[in-house]
């Protein structure tokens, strides 16, 4: 089939082009973290002078700043990140694969919750325009994306947990209870996006010629959106979804911190205020390739849903 | 019966300087077999008059009036009720072949939903059905084609695609709206032969919108000549080429540029413009653009029918 081959070719081309790509993100991230003033060993309590050349020579910091850089990336390329300066007796590996399933579980649901519920009520919002159901809607969305987390979670937790008590209000058991709250708290402002972003182009999808070509042929209006107008009303949504989804899974400090669950998040902040090198350098890269590996799906996607794409690519 | 009468039909759109008349009181009828031409300039309410029969006026449109189809009124009907005749009884072909189509979906996707909706073909029924009907509007290679995209065809062939859409479910009534405007003249020629064959092989009417007065002559045999939203002249083929009664048909066929006169090198037009819709003035509305207008075109003349059912409102029109 020449469609399949066409999809064929622009996935690999598109999958060639992110190495240099991860190449350039692990350099910049490597000197840019080193060109910041401070070190791992910078604390109150100055050093002696032979404990922290001791310190520098095992993690190599003695070197000249290029041979430490190859030396990196000869690690990264066999998926070692090295010990965490700071959390001694870690590898940031271990680090990773400890706070990863949490922010992933949490991420995830969040993250299709968003999408479906997001997507829904912005064709319902788009069908129903200027009406009072579109207004209230789209200003519920506008509230939604403005109120900061920080208000929203303290708020659900009075409510849902300390009042009614029906949820936990911290913690993490990996249970689905002491999963709810975070989750919502997690998609009510991506929820509120992806509605205004998918009733805009429904909106505009929907004056579109080809849909009155539709709707002139008869088609149930059922079929007119679903078939003919969700495809291209969704394109922006699809190419919004991948960093929110990387920014999802890799955790929120904030959320982490106010329901206590053991995320990914909260190495981020850690490993840049104590210069953990090697953990920073570790979440960068790890966010970086979630974050290239999200927008090449969201490339595949979006040929497979826009045939002018693939056909642009190959000839 | 006639298959179509259209009676008192008004359109107006709501804007925020005010309603917009864009069709007032039109009347006319369309038996099986016939062929309908309704010319006029951009503007004068030849496409708002067919997108209100098919029920696809814009959301701030509205409509009133009667436009009967085989006895019902398709201007009462929910759009599930005209859901049934759109697409199989009535079809349309549109303007612009560049956007007309949707660029997401194959060619056949597009094609045979139309026949599996309307008249319960399987899949493979259907697919083969689209295939014969692409041939026959000459698209080369159908098997191949029918799954390749829009934008992988020229702007001729896609409105050829639209065609062959239009025809699917051999409609009792087919409405074009200039279907030929944007392609090249040899094209023309073709979708004009297709829509004669339609009318030969199925005894189907067609409405055909445009202001090439040479496609006309070609395909139909009666002209509804409309201006501002209004009808200002209805007749025969030859009755409106050889014998134009109202003014502003005979500024629109002096202004067709004639190879057989090579001596009358000037290229013709109506002076001014049409008048704003929004506030249409009292009388003839043509009067202000009119060479022969005098005193008494202040009054709104009246549709007078002469023989042969030739039609106009031009109080000068006998007289000429």
């Amino acid at each position: 089939m020449m469609q399949d081959t066409g999809m064929a070719r622009h996935t690999l081309r598109r999958f060639l082009g992110l190495i240099p790509t991860l190449l350039m993100l692990i350099t910049v991230a490597f000197f840019l973290m080193r060109v910041a003033p401070g070190g791992p060993f910078d604390s109150e309590m100055v050093l002696p002078p032979e404990i922290e050349a001791n310190l520098n020579a095992k993690y190599h910091l003695d070197e000249p700043l290029l041979r430490q850089y190859f030396r990196y990336l000869g690690q990264v390329a066999v998926l070692d990140f090295g010990p965490s300066i700071q959390y001694k007796d870690w590898t940031v590996n271990e680090l990773i694969a400890q706070g990863l399933p949490v922010s992933m579980r949490v991420g995830l649901t969040a993250i299709v919750v968003a999408f479906v519920l997001g997507t829904l009520l912005g064709i319902t919002a788009a069908l129903k325009q200027n009406t009072g159901m579109d207004y209230s809607l789209m200003g519920a969305a506008m509230l939604g994306m403005s109120i900061p987390n920080f208000v929203i979670a303290p708020v659900l937790i009075l409510l849902l947990a300390v009042y009614a008590g029906w949820l936990p209000a911290g913690g993490w058991d990996s249970g689905i209870a002491s999963m709810v709250l975070p989750v919502i708290t997690l998609s009510l402002p991506v929820t509120a996006y992806v509605a205004r972003l998918t009733r805009g182009s429904m909106i505009e999808v929907l004056h579109s010629n080809f849909i009155r070509t539709a709707r002139a042929k008869g088609l149930p209006e059922m079929v007119v959106i679903t078939r003919h107008a969700l495809r291209p009303a969704l394109l922006p949504v699809i190419s919004f979804m991948g960093p929110a989804t990387a920014g999802m899974i890799s955790g929120s400090v904030v959320i982490e911190r106010i329901f206590s669950i053991p995320g990914l998040g909260s190495y981020f902040v850690q490993g840049a205020l104590n210069r953990d090198y090697t953990l920073v350098m570790g979440v960068v890269i790890f966010y970086g390739v979630l974050i290239i590996l999200l927008n090449f799906m969201v490339d595949l996607i979006y040929a497979w849903l826009d045939p002018k794409i693939r056909y642009d690519e190959n000839h | 019966m006639s298959l179509l009468e259209v009676k008192g039909l008004n359109v107006g759109f709501d804007t925020p300087e005010g309603e917009v008349h864009a069709v007032n009181n039109l009347n006319f009828s369309l038996n099986a077999g016939d062929a309908l031409a309704i010319v006029g300039e951009s503007g004068s309410g030849k496409t708002q008059t067919v997108m209100a029969i098919m029920g696809l006026l814009a959301e701030n449109g509205h409509v009133n009036g009667q436009a009967m189809f085989k006895g019902k009124d398709l201007l009462q009907m929910s759009t599930s009720e005209l859901n049934k005749h759109r697409g199989s009884e009535i079809a349309m072909i549109f303007q612009d072949p560049m956007t007309s189509l949707n660029p997401y979906l194959s060619i056949e996707k597009q094609m045979i939903e139309v026949v599996i909706h309307h008249q319960g073909l399987n899949k493979a029924e259907a697919r083969a059905h689209a295939v014969e009907m692409l041939r026959a509007v000459r698209i080369p290679d159908p098997e191949r084609s029918i799954r390749q995209y829009p934008h992988e065809f020229s702007g001729g062939m896609r409105q050829r695609v639209i065609v062959a859409m239009g025809l699917l479910c051999e409609p009792d009534l087919l409405i074009a709206d200039e279907p030929t405007t944007a392609l090249d003249v040899t094209v023309q020629t073709h979708i004009s032969h297709l829509m004669s064959a339609l009318r030969q092989n199925s005894n189907a009417a067609i409405i055909l919108i445009t202001h090439d007065l040479g496609v006309v002559a070609g395909l139909c045999d009666r002209v509804l000549v409309m201006y501002a939203g209004e009808a200002v002249e209805c007749g025969t083929v030859e009755q409106i080429y050889y014998d134009p009664k109202h003014p502003y048909t005979q500024g629109l066929l002096n202004s067709v540029p004639r190879l057989d006169r090579p001596e009358d090198t000037e290229l013709h037009a109506i002076p001014g413009n049409p008048p704003n819709l929004l506030s249409l003035p009292e009388g003839c509305k043509f009067r202000d653009r009119c060479p022969k207008a005098y005193a008494a075109c202040t009054e709104t003349p009246p549709m007078q029918i002469d023989e042969g059912q030739h039609a106009h409102c031009c109080f000068r029109g006998a007289s000429e």
